[in-house]
């Protein structure tokens, strides 16, 4: 009994130190998933982000044809990444909307100047209120929204080359 | 040259600690003194050489040298001083330079005043400190080297955390690292008592103030990062049980325990192995703590940099310090006589109390920590918040708090259950008094936790005076007053959570300006609301009157946003008066120009961090009246020689 209580605590460390052992080498899942996928958009009324296109509202996103919502920002790397992918997204027929986060509207011009600017609408979200009732965390982010104004599919990060099929047969499903 | 010069220092540095390892173990292994003569010398130089490798990282962070990738990544030129100075700490190649630099200094300290212990046990003492030491020599050297440079050197650097751009921040982490890295003495004086064999009274007596130290330092540590907490996240709370507050809360628990069973195997040569493993194991609390918060394998408010690389490295070195101290107590504790006797009614039975529940919470608090680890790796996912905590830690917590008030008051070795018994009498009718006012007051109103709370608090705090009761106040050792004044600290800081959770006034409103808020006897008048901007910020700030009876006082809450990286942090304002806190936060906007408002009026809050510095100050009067009894013991017989 007392030969056991003095090795008890090695038992204990050794036991912790597989514990810790399986939670360092677990694959990392730590994207965190909107919970709104499946259901309406909250509704939000934004401001136009940049001086050519107009604003954005929840209710045009709801007018029967499936669509694409991009989170990004001016300010954000990945962002100016992805631009060649909704390029040819948009090409391929998608249609896509986008909300600027904290961001200001000279700010958005320039990026849109320099990169390309495939959106129809652009609201402006200054205050990342809109992004956080949507559940993105980051950006860049793309929902997919069907017809009837609600969420199909979160992409999280960039959209690279090889996710435009995918993300094309989502659009086509939401249908 | 400077960053060069940094590396070069810490390499030398982890050269001497492999020098000074192996000339312990030699020395004392083949019994040769002149191998031996050279340890201390080895410990103090490369006390220096840290030192010296951390000063340079200070000055490249001043200089903003953006030639160095830690600067760049950590820093921005346009930062206040303060901060870049702070920088320097606020990352993780940062922070484990800091960690290896006091481990250094306290190390080289060990080897200069170190006088109470033995010539092997002080050795083997050093050794051990050498012994860790290289470990994190070696994690730093080969895995997060802080002077690696960049090139080609970027214009500007990307900035701090924001969250810890903050005064107290600033100076947090290095107090707490003071802590954490001073347990590891005890860790080696346990380490160099174990391989020597000498677990006896002049052990605890040599180690008592590393301990002592420590305990100190963490103490503040704790209490300011519990105040930073409060009002730099806006949440109004004091303390989450969030795993970065539970890192250090863990090893304090084990020190305050270690604390305790220090003095009993001092004063009565008892609780040998129980001290031995509580060194150990207050160490041990350290790196898992570290290892929690670096690896990123727990959730937790406070950001830190995520990287299971460096994970596994400290982990490695867990297993290896912790497994080898446990692995080396069972091989030799067997063989270390246990000490004096004690009756079941005594002063030693009262601590061996406080020492069983105080590892209960600890043990507690490290499964709530771990729990969401443990279901993990079982396939479910789940987070143990804040109310499992306060449930299950906070009645053991109140009975710590019984036992903690009958302690002082029981004798050494054997005493009579019916004279404690008249000595309780005081604290105990008093008890009565408050519990039977209170529940006039507000029976129902409140819940039990809260209302023990604030009973047990008022008693332990009229036990605590006890010691003193009728004794000659002047002639009364300095270290009873530490004890008297750091168990008064608890009761003060247990009165202030028990009034925080029980009478907080709380309220949400969507104002716009020119409206009048009214809540816990406070009218609040929402003046305006403007755009400011800071040094490398720009901020939403409300002006508001605040006015309780006679004149009113501008408050200010701010919403701010750092462009560089982009965060939102809030800046509460908080106004202090004798019996509690107004704490403001702003919120969003809503429609209509209106503005999210959240009021809190937290009567006696202030108790809390009050009794944290009482308690921080009762242990440096106990460390300072101890050493100072040791001196004077050392110069009378050196005069009675003479």
């Amino acid at each position: 009994m007392r030969k056991l209580l003095i090795w008890l605590p090695l038992l204990l460390c050794l036991a912790f130190v597989g514990l810790f052992a399986s939670g360092l080498f677990k694959p990392d899942d730590r994207v965190i998933h909107s919970r709104l996928v499946g259901q309406l958009l909250p509704a939000f009324s934004l401001p136009a982000a940049a001086s050519d296109r107009p604003a954005l509202a929840s209710t045009q996103l709801a007018t029967g044809k499936p669509r694409l919502l991009n989170i990004f920002a001016s300010w954000c790397v990945p962002c100016a990444a992805e631009a060649p992918q909704l390029e040819a997204l948009q090409k391929a027929g998608a249609q896509i909307d986008a909300i600027a986060i904290r961001d200001a509207r000279p700010d958005v011009d320039a990026f849109l100047k320099r990169n390309g600017n495939p959106y129809a609408r652009i609201g402006l979200d200054a205050r990342s209120a809109v992004q956080m009732a949507l559940g993105s965390s980051g950006v860049p982010e793309t929902f997919v929204i069907d017809g009837k104004g609600r969420i199909a599919y979160q992409h999280i990060g960039d959209i690279r080359a090889d996710d435009v099929p995918m993300i094309l047969e989502k659009l086509r499903a939401a249908q | 040259m400077i960053a060069e010069t940094g590396l070069a220092a810490l390499w030398l540095a982890a050269a001497l600690a492999l020098l000074q390892l192996v000339l312990a173990f030699a020395g004392l292994k083949g019994g040769k003194t002149e191998l031996l003569a050279a340890v201390r010398p080895a410990a103090v130089a490369q006390g220096v050489l840290t030192a010296i490798a951390f000063a340079a990282l200070i000055t490249l962070f001043l200089r903003s040298d953006m030639s160095v990738l830690l600067v760049v990544t950590n820093s921005h030129s346009m930062k206040p001083w303060l901060y870049k100075f702070a920088g320097t700490w606020g990352n993780h190649e940062g922070s484990m330079l800091l960690w290896v630099t006091v481990m250094g200094v306290a190390g080289a300290a060990v080897a200069l005043f170190e006088r109470a212990l033995q010539r092997n046990a002080h050795m083997a003492t050093l050794g051990g400190q050498a012994a860790i030491s290289l470990g994190f020599y070696a994690f730093l050297l080969f895995s997060s080297n802080p002077f690696a440079r960049i090139d080609p050197a970027p214009a500007d650097g990307q900035g701090l955390n924001p969250l810890l751009q903050d005064p107290g921040l600033a100076f947090h982490p290095p107090t707490l690292y003071l802590g954490y890295v001073g347990l590891s003495v005890a860790f080696s004086f346990a380490i160099g008592a174990l391989l020597t064999r000498q677990v006896d009274a002049a052990f605890a007596r040599a180690m008592r103030p590393w301990v002592l130290a420590a305990w100190v330092l963490l103490t503040l540590g704790i209490t300011a990062g519990s105040y930073w907490a409060y009002y730099e996240l806006g949440w109004g709370g004091w303390w989450f049980w969030d795993p970065v507050e539970n890192a250090s809360l863990m090893p304090w628990l084990a020190a305050t325990a270690l604390l305790h069973s220090v003095t009993v195997l001092a004063t009565r040569d008892a609780l040998r192995a129980w001290t031995v493993m509580l060194a150990v194991v207050a160490f041990s609390m350290s790196m898992v703590g570290t290892f929690l918060v670096r690896s990123g394998i727990l959730t937790s408010v406070h950001a830190f940099a995520v990287d299971p690389t460096r994970g596994s490295f400290i982990l490695g070195l867990l297993a290896l310090y912790i497994g080898g101290a446990l692995a080396l107590f069972g091989w030799r504790i067997g063989s270390v006589r246990e000490g004096a006797p004690f009756e079941l009614v005594s002063r030693e039975t009262m601590l061996v109390v406080n020492n069983l529940l105080l590892t209960v919470i600890l043990g507690l608090v490290l499964i709530g920590t771990l729990y969401p680890l443990m279901t993990e790796a079982f396939g479910h996912k789940v987070s143990v918040g804040a109310p499992y905590f306060d449930r299950i830690a906070g009645p053991i917590a109140l009975a710590l708090m019984v036992a903690m008030a009958a302690g002082p008051l029981t004798r050494w070795r054997k005493d009579q259950a019916q004279a404690v018994g008249k000595r309780l009498l005081v604290p105990l009718c008093i008890a009565l008094l408050v519990s039977i006012s209170l529940s006039l007051f507000a029976w129902g109103r409140i819940g039990i936790l809260p209302f023990l709370g604030l009973v047990i608090a008022v008693a332990v705090g009229v036990g605590s005076l006890a010691p003193l009761w009728k004794r000659k106040l002047l002639r009364t050792p300095l270290f009873t007053y530490g004890m008297v004044v750091a168990h008064l600290g608890c009761a003060v800081s247990l009165a202030g959570m028990a009034c925080d959770s029980a009478f907080t006034v709380e309220k949400l409103v969507a104002a716009r300006p020119g409206d009048v808020i009214q809540t816990a006897g406070w009218s609040l008048r929402f003046r305006q609301i403007a755009p400011i901007a800071g040094d490398n910020w720009t901020a939403l700030q409300a002006e508001m009157d605040a006015r309780r009876g006679g004149s009113s006082v501008l408050i200010r809450p701010q919403s701010r946003f750092f462009a560089s990286p982009p965060t939102t942090t809030s800046e509460a304002a908080l106004l202090t008066r004798w019996d509690g806190q107004l704490y403001v936060v702003l919120g969003e906007e809503v429609e209509g120009g209106r503005w999210q408002l959240r009021i809190w009026w937290k009567p006696f809050v202030t108790l809390i961090w009050l009794g944290g510095v009482m308690i921080a100050l009762g242990g440096a009067l106990a460390l300072v009246g101890r050493e100072r009894r040791g001196w004077l013991m050392k110069w009378r017989a050196r005069e009675a020689r003479l």
